[in-house]
């Protein structure tokens, strides 16, 4: 049950290190930090940078909390941790 | 219909809803008080957490902020969402799982520590009530200005209609109501931006608006907007300042958000920690339509008043003073807005003074000076529905929608002041045999207290209303979101460790804002002048939050490495807790 229990935890930290990544890949990367580097592409008079600051990230953002959701309810019952 | 009746009709049909709902959701135990008796569907909880969060400030201030500044202030954008995304993935299943009713709780028996929770009660207390504070002035403010009323009698009506539903219903009560205020603020922000995207850009959905062309000038909106912001002095509208101190300002707002504990008990309400994950998305997707189309909102409004200002372009002839819409009438009564003809030439000349070049270019074209004198940012919203043309009752609906942001907020806020106060402190520290309704009269004793003196502070604001952002978001990154997080993540930490790291976040965090902004910010009492040239590393006071949770982390992980280990079944509370399975035993609690 121990071990179970263990392995459940080490997948839910593996799935939050790469959502974590992501979002600040996102929000710290590509709208501010890297964003000279994505100053080719143009998105509306703009570049994508921008985009990523005023709306991509807000995206990024709510995609990655409903896959998470989703996952972690998926590891839940696979590891029969879930509620009844 | 006059735009008064109208304005009061409004406001009284939505103010008559929230009483009705809460005589419908009376609270009749301590679990409905504190937690809606933890029934809450995600969803219904997601949209009741989006007005929690969505302030006066997010409602009225935010579009202002962006417009005015441009690219650099899509700071506020990632920073009020992305924390979702922490406090989704890092505290909100688990600390349901857990399963009691306040974020001191769940600090004081997972560090098996008295003092340990006093900290925390302290640290919310701290963060709450300054939070407070902004959200009753905004009511007033509200108020005054579509009620015809003054600031202090509205403020008294807010204060009793919260009095009403917060102390009758408690958390059941303020959670049904905050989904009628949500959906009353997202209808009033979004009429007026879906008008001015159609207007501008043909494009009904104000975030893709942004990004598109404009059928008058044939360019996209932002080149048109850049363009004429610098050929009047400004600064490009996409063009950023500091890129690591923007980084470093999200940052501590994304930190600062996931560690405020009025959201964070939200997610007590729901029935299992399945449905906390679900609902941390909802929130976000609520919070979403606003936040998606405040930067529209922003550059749209830069964009219609810059051309209000220059209707024959730059280089053509200002704005005559007798052709300036009426809302500039209406709106210069305030005393938010001003303009003064300083050249006497009979028109306003609105660009920036010191922008480069632009002294020469004043000289130039008989030009004495900006005369669009004062132009609050917060117009912007409040005066939408005016610049766009659109009817009264949409005028009505905003202030109906500012009122709501406020309230609900408020109405949060006062919750988790009032539960740390009647169960942190009465019923865990002063008197542990309290019964069920002795604990449920406290509760609704310390909430009339608790709004009696957001009351007071916000007729009397002390001197640092205004810093009340930099505040409350830099202590609840320094202390609880740490605290709280190491209390899941590491089975080792203990209690030593975690009262220390909260008290040094607290010290170093209030310590870096009293020495640039004054001692609990009374003016003339700072140590250092508020200036790049005097910040340690560079770093201003707001942007201070993830220094002082960094400052947390270590102390407390040096002082529990060299103290003794957490007892056995407080490692297994910690086991639990990050496992889904039995949160219903916790509930029978």
């Amino acid at each position: 049950m121990a071990e179970n229990n263990n392995a459940y935890w080490s997948a839910n930290i593996r799935l939050v290190t790469i959502c974590l990544v992501i979002w600040a890949l996102c929000s710290y990367g590509f709208a501010i930090l890297l964003r000279p580097m994505l100053s080719g592409i143009a998105v509306g008079g703009t570049d994508l940078g921008f985009w990523f600051a005023q709306q991509g990230s807000i995206l990024v953002f709510l995609a990655l909390i409903f896959f998470y959701a989703w996952r972690m309810n998926k590891l839940d019952k696979e590891y029969g941790v879930d509620e009844q | 219909m006059d735009q008064f009746t109208l304005n009061l009709l409004v406001v009284g049909a939505s103010f008559a809803l929230y009483i009705g709902i809460a005589i419908w959701a009376r609270a009749g135990s301590t679990s409905e008080f504190y937690a809606a008796g933890q029934g809450v569907n995600p969803v219904i909880n997601g949209m009741a957490t989006a007005a929690d969060w969505m302030s006066a400030a997010s409602f009225i201030s935010m579009a202002g902020l962006i417009a005015f500044v441009g690219y650099s202030n899509s700071t506020f954008l990632m920073g009020w969402t992305g924390g979702y995304v922490l406090m989704a993935m890092l505290l909100a299943p688990y600390l349901r799982k857990f399963g009691k009713y306040t974020v001191p709780e769940f600090v004081g028996d997972r560090y098996y520590s008295t003092s340990a929770r006093v900290v925390a009660v302290i640290c919310l207390l701290v963060i709450s009530v300054t939070y407070v504070i902004g959200q009753m002035t905004g009511a007033g403010v509200a108020f005054s200005r579509f009620l015809e009323v003054t600031s202090t009698q509205g403020l008294l009506i807010a204060s009793t209609v919260v009095f009403i539903y917060a102390v009758l219903g408690g958390m059941k009560g303020i959670t049904y109501t905050q989904v009628a205020q949500y959906i009353v603020l997202i209808v009033a922000y979004t009429i007026p931006a879906v008008f001015i995207s159609l207007q501008l850009t043909g494009n009904p959905i104000p975030g893709l608006g942004l990004f598109s062309t404009m059928p008058s000038t044939g360019e996209p909106l932002l080149v048109t907007l850049n363009g004429l912001l610098t050929d009047l002095g400004f600064s490009e509208y996409t063009t950023g300042s500091n890129p690591w101190l923007m980084a470093l300002f999200t940052l501590s707002l994304m930190i600062g958000t996931a560690g405020l504990p009025h959201v964070i008990i939200r997610f007590f309400t729901v029935p299992k920690v399945a449905d906390a994950r679900w609902s941390a998305g909802w929130a976000l997707v609520f919070i979403a339509l606003l936040y998606l189309t405040a930067p529209a909102v922003g550059a749209m409004a830069r964009l219609n008043i810059t051309t209000t200002m220059w209707p024959n372009g730059v280089e053509g002839e200002a704005v005559a003073v007798d052709e300036l819409p009426d809302w500039f009438q209406t709106w210069s009564v305030t005393g938010l807005l001003k303009v003064e003809d300083k050249n006497g030439d009979g028109r306003i000349q609105y660009y920036n003074e010191g922008g480069p070049g632009m002294a020469e270019l004043a000289a130039e074209r008989g030009w004495a000076g900006n005369e669009l004198v004062t132009f609050n940012r917060d117009i912007l919203v409040l005066a939408n529905p005016e610049i766009a043309q659109l009817p009264g009752w949409v005028i009505a609906l905003i202030a109906a929608g500012g009122l709501a942001a406020a309230l609900s907020t408020a109405a949060g806020l006062l919750l988790a002041i009032s539960s740390a106060i009647s169960h942190d402190l009465v019923k865990s520290v002063f008197n542990p045999n309290i019964s069920e309704k002795g604990e449920l009269l406290v509760a609704r004793i310390s909430m009339a207290f608790a709004i009696a003196l957001a009351t007071y502070l916000g007729i009397n604001p002390p001197g640092f209303a205004a810093q009340v952002v930099a505040l409350a978001f830099g202590l609840a990154a320094a202390t609880l979101f740490p605290t709280l997080m190491m209390g899941i993540f590491s089975k080792r930490m203990n209690a030593p460790g975690a009262t220390l790291g909260m008290v040094a976040g607290l010290v170093v965090t209030c310590a870096y804002l009293f020495t640039y902004l004054g001692v609990f910010f009374i003016p003339g009492t700072n140590m250092l002048a508020n200036s790049a040239d005097n910040w340690l590393f560079g770093i201003p006071p707001t942007h201070f939050g993830p220094i002082g949770a960094l400052i947390n982390f270590g102390v407390a992980y040096a002082v529990s490495s060299v103290t003794a280990p957490p007892p056995k079944e407080i490692q297994d509370l910690v086991e639990s807790v990050r496992i889904p399975r039995g949160a219903g035993t916790a509930l029978a609690k």
